[in-house]
């Protein structure tokens, strides 16, 4: 079973894709999706959610998630 | 509780009147009306146009929590949120919130607090185009005053 992760905005463009799918073997938390896609911890400011609902660093995952990393958001 | 997205320019105006054609006006004291259009500056320069990047699915979601909660909160007799999305030029209407009860004070509050947690919770995201070309990411929500 995989995790879907999809980037926007200048994250989108910082990570150099829009999307990953990753097999979810061992990670349960965001920050533990971001620290295995990107070998770093999150960097400051980012924003997530978990199957389209805003989520914290510390949200658990699972197989089968769609998670999102973003900036702050500025529209509207 | 209607919510849409357009990636095309719209009347905010017309919107109203066509949402106003099914409503019993009788009863409704209270409109309040929102209509932000984009600016041609921000940060203290100019702006030639934008892009407005939102997430499909997670954006209509977040509106229409955003909604529902207000209409939880308020006596509402209708919401209207309409925002634009893609490539938008100066004096396009950006965004459009409006809402409908039998009195102002639920009609105006809840229009201000739909308003401003859509600012701040709704995934959007500017992309500037500068006179000169090039393109920036705005970084923050303007304060607004």
């Amino acid at each position: 079973m995989t995790i879907t992760v999809h980037y926007f905005a200048r994250l989108r463009e910082d990570v150099g894709r829009a999307s990953d799918e990753v097999p979810s073997d061992g990670i349960t938390t965001v920050a533990e999706l971001w620290q295995h896609l990107h070998r770093a911890p999150p960097p400051p400011r980012l924003m997530a959610a978990v199957n389209q609902a805003h989520a914290r660093l510390d949200s658990a995952v699972a197989d089968g998630d769609e998670v999102a990393f973003f900036p702050p958001v500025t529209g509207g | 509780m209607a919510v849409r997205l357009h990636p095309e320019p719209f009347d905010p105006w017309a919107v109203i009147q066509e949402r106003e054609r099914g409503l019993p006006l009788h009863r409704l004291g209270a409109a309040s009306v929102f209509v932000g259009r984009m600016r041609d500056f921000n940060e203290e320069r100019d702006v030639r146009g934008m892009f407005l990047e939102h997430y499909p699915g997670m954006t209509e979601r977040e509106l229409e929590r955003i909604v529902a909660e207000a209409e939880a909160k308020w006596p509402l007799e209708a919401c209207e949120v309409a925002h634009r999305v893609g490539p938008i030029e100066p004096a396009d209407t950006l965004v459009l919130v409006a809402v409908w009860s039998a009195h102002r004070v639920a009609a105006r509050d809840a229009c201000s607090e739909i308003l401003e947690r859509l600012k701040h919770e709704a995934p959007f995201w500017k992309r500037e185009r500068l006179p000169d070309g090039s393109e920036r990411w705005v970084e923050q929500n303007t304060p607004g005053r």
